[in-house]
């Protein structure tokens, strides 16, 4: 008796707490881990400025496994909390797979897709990375000197050739001439995460006459940077600000505002509005880093250029092409 | 009698070693501030205490149940196979193929057609280093280890290159088609008033995997195969002298060995997610070792063990959503239990029989 007693008195201190945490927003972090320097890391800087700003509560979760994505989805929704921010487009299928069954609660799935036609209750966060891209290519082709630049992928996805071809056609806007070299880490989720081979990559593309490198390759970009910083070339960082790693050797970095991303839905909470948002130029989703770590490899020149081809990109006179639009691209073959 | 009674063996030993990954589970949690017994009852709750919890404790159950049974019968005949892990992947691959290629009309025939591909190409998978040990004498923890990883490269180059759909991110194929979507315990036992087992991925494959339990032990102690394989196991020159050739129980044990780990895909891919996923198998290849050494090898202590890692699963996420602990910490709290049953197993067993040894003495 005793003991259904304790078990009874369990389930309803539980019940208390999870009600105590109503309306609090939740966040799931994908395989890659929550502390990756990179996607996740931005997610998690997001949710901590949701903090700061408003005193809010969150609660986080890394997983485990494959079979953990409908329950942590499931198990937040249940204990009410609203709305759940997910990164990592592998969670756009198992919210597709759950999200009519909690039509009250809101999910974010930031670089996945879900229908919104089928699933009202869902926001798709998706980024313009070409058109960040276009600009760090630019950036990239104008501090060249040899007239050849790098490209160096994580997984190989549509996502990181959507990267890649809207950096070479930034490469190639400033000049016809150049050389594009692209290559890609890996074909699984361990080349998030491969600076070794990061490094290795860089070091074949510094052989053939790459002297600015672009990693958009999560964690195996920090071996890519760190490479280009030995040998004496320049590199440009991904999705958070990378600039102050190497100061004066990271020519700049594409920024992927997922953080403010994050910090927005938390705070819009249950006034979250769904569908689906694509964050450009325009929204200030992506961009390039000026501080003071690359103020002196960034002439003046260079970004009246950059800033002018970031007008004409928000006003629609240039077009970055987007690879995921037709998986090709005009500027640079696979 | 030098030995302490089978009961001791079979329920003292493991308990006293779960026992002593939990105190030390227990200290770890409190050297990094968070209350043990909050977390303990955390993971009760989570894992058996709702129905849903059962839900996925039962999905993880079926996990290890096969993997356990699989490391189990290579036991038997006095080999390890670590391998496991890559002929579940590989067991993957062929209830994709099947699933994929096959149009079924209802999902019982998909399921004994896909557990036969699952077997089959499990095995198959385990028919080279079986063959190379038997022939060759190439030690069969070297092989099956390498092809652990030979597995995951095969998987990732048919994932990536040949079944993804395209346009898609992940490596991984489409859906299977409506028809071969098994029942979940949802599906089976929750009716409108009584919702049991919501959104848990636990479904029929449970039933496969006790079905198998029974089966192994009619097989290891019903047949003639079965005693030829303990035959042999004991030992292979007394084997060998009673007639038994040593290749044909070698490869015979392994084929059932991979078949079993092949048909572990069953669940975490047509059951589960419908459709095959790069880490499928996550790790249920290993673990299937620590079941089998706890269970020792008998069909009624692997369920038992599967159980208990089912619940150390579930109950770990629950942790992972609930307390601030890291998952690496839970990992942690797994790897203890795993330690203490498997690998430490003498440090419990020879006090213990010195104990019962010396209480007989003493009353004799």
């Amino acid at each position: 008796m005793t003991f259904m007693k304790s078990i009874l008195g369990t389930a309803a201190t539980l019940a208390l707490t999870a009600g105590a945490a109503l309306a609090d927003p939740a966040l799931i972090y994908d395989l890659g881990g929550k502390f990756d320097k990179s996607f996740n890391e931005a997610a998690y800087n997001g949710a901590e400025m949701f903090v700061k700003e408003t005193g809010g509560a969150y609660r986080d979760i890394e997983l485990q496994s494959e079979a953990q994505r409908e329950q942590a989805l499931r198990r937040f929704a249940e204990a009410g909390f609203n709305p759940v921010v997910t990164t990592g487009f592998s969670m756009s299928s198992p919210i597709a797979a759950v999200a009519t069954d909690y039509p009250d609660t809101k999910f974010v799935t930031i670089d996945g897709y879900v229908d919104p036609a089928e699933h009202p209750n869902v926001l798709s966060i998706l980024f313009s990375e070409h058109e960040g891209s276009y600009l760090v290519g630019m950036l990239a082709a104008m501090a060249s000197e040899s007239g050849t630049v790098g490209f160096v992928g994580g997984m190989d996805i549509p996502l990181i050739r959507k990267f890649a071809c809207g950096y070479a056609q930034g490469a190639k806007a400033v000049s016809d001439d150049i050389t594009v070299i692209s290559n890609m880490t890996g074909t699984t989720p361990a080349a998030w995460n491969d600076p070794v081979k990061g490094s290795e990559l860089t070091k074949a593309q510094i052989s053939q006459g790459a002297d600015v490198v672009f990693a958009a390759a999560g964690g195996t970009g920090i071996g890519v940077l760190q490479t280009a910083a030995d040998e004496g070339i320049l590199s440009v960082g991904v999705d958070s600000n990378q600039n102050y790693l190497h100061p004066g050797k990271v020519l700049t970095s594409m920024l992927k505002r997922v953080d403010v991303a994050v910090a927005e839905a938390m705070t819009a909470g249950t006034e979250l509005e769904t569908g689906v948002k694509v964050l450009g130029l325009a929204e200030n989703g992506v961009g390039y880093a000026l501080d003071e770590n690359n103020a002196e490899l960034i002439t003046d020149e260079m970004k009246t250029a950059v800033d002018a081809a970031r007008e004409q990109i928000v006003a629609g006179e240039i077009e970055v092409h987007d690879y995921s639009a037709d998986d090709s691209c005009p500027a640079l073959n696979f | 009698m030098d030995k302490m009674p089978a009961w001791a063996d079979a329920v003292l030993v493991p308990l006293i070693s779960i026992l002593l990954a939990a105190i030390l589970s227990a200290l770890v949690i409190l050297a990094i501030g968070e209350n043990p017994v909050e977390a303990f009852k955390l993971m009760v709750d989570g894992a058996l205490m709702r129905s849903s919890g059962w839900g996925y404790t039962l999905y993880y159950t079926t996990n290890f149940i096969f993997t356990g049974l699989c490391v189990a019968v290579a036991f038997h005949a006095k080999m390890f196979n670590i391998g496991g892990e890559g002929q579940a992947m590989i067991g993957g691959l062929g209830v994709a193929l099947a699933c994929l290629f096959i149009p079924f009309p209802h999902w019982s025939i998909a399921l004994v057609v896909a557990t036969l591909a699952a077997a089959a190409f499990g095995a198959g998978w385990a028919f080279i280093p079986a063959w190379l040990q038997a022939k060759r004498g190439s030690h069969i923890v070297i092989t099956t280890i390498m092809f652990n990883f030979i597995a995951a490269a095969v998987l990732n180059y048919v994932l990536v290159n040949l079944l993804r759909p395209v346009g898609a991110m992940e490596p991984a194929t489409g859906r299977f088609p409506e028809a071969t979507h098994l029942p979940t315990f949802q599906d089976l036992f929750a009716t409108a008033e009584n919702p049991l087992f919501r959104g848990s991925p636990a479904n029929v494959t449970f039933f496969l995997a006790v079905a198998a339990c029974v089966a192994f032990w009619y097989l290891i102690w019903r047949t003639k195969l079965g005693y030829e394989i303990r035959a042999f196991g004991h030992s292979e020159s007394a084997a060998r002298y009673a007639g038994i050739s040593p290749v044909r129980i070698t490869v015979v044990a392994m084929l059932i060995s991979g078949g079993l780990a092949g048909m572990m895909a069953l669940n975490t891919t047509m059951g589960e997610a419908e459709r095959l996923v790069l880490n499928a198998t996550e790790g249920a290849g290993f673990i299937g070792i620590a079941v089998a050494l706890m269970g020792r090898s008998h069909p009624v202590g692997v369920f038992l063990a599967a159980l208990l890692f089912g619940f150390l699963y579930q109950g770990g996420a629950e942790l992972a959503l609930w307390t601030n602990i890291p998952r690496e910490l839970i990992t942690v709290i797994q790897a203890l239990v795993i330690l203490f049953t498997g690998a430490l197993d003498n440090m419990v067993r020879l006090p213990l029989e010195k104990l019962f040894l010396a209480t007989r003495r003493r009353s004799s």
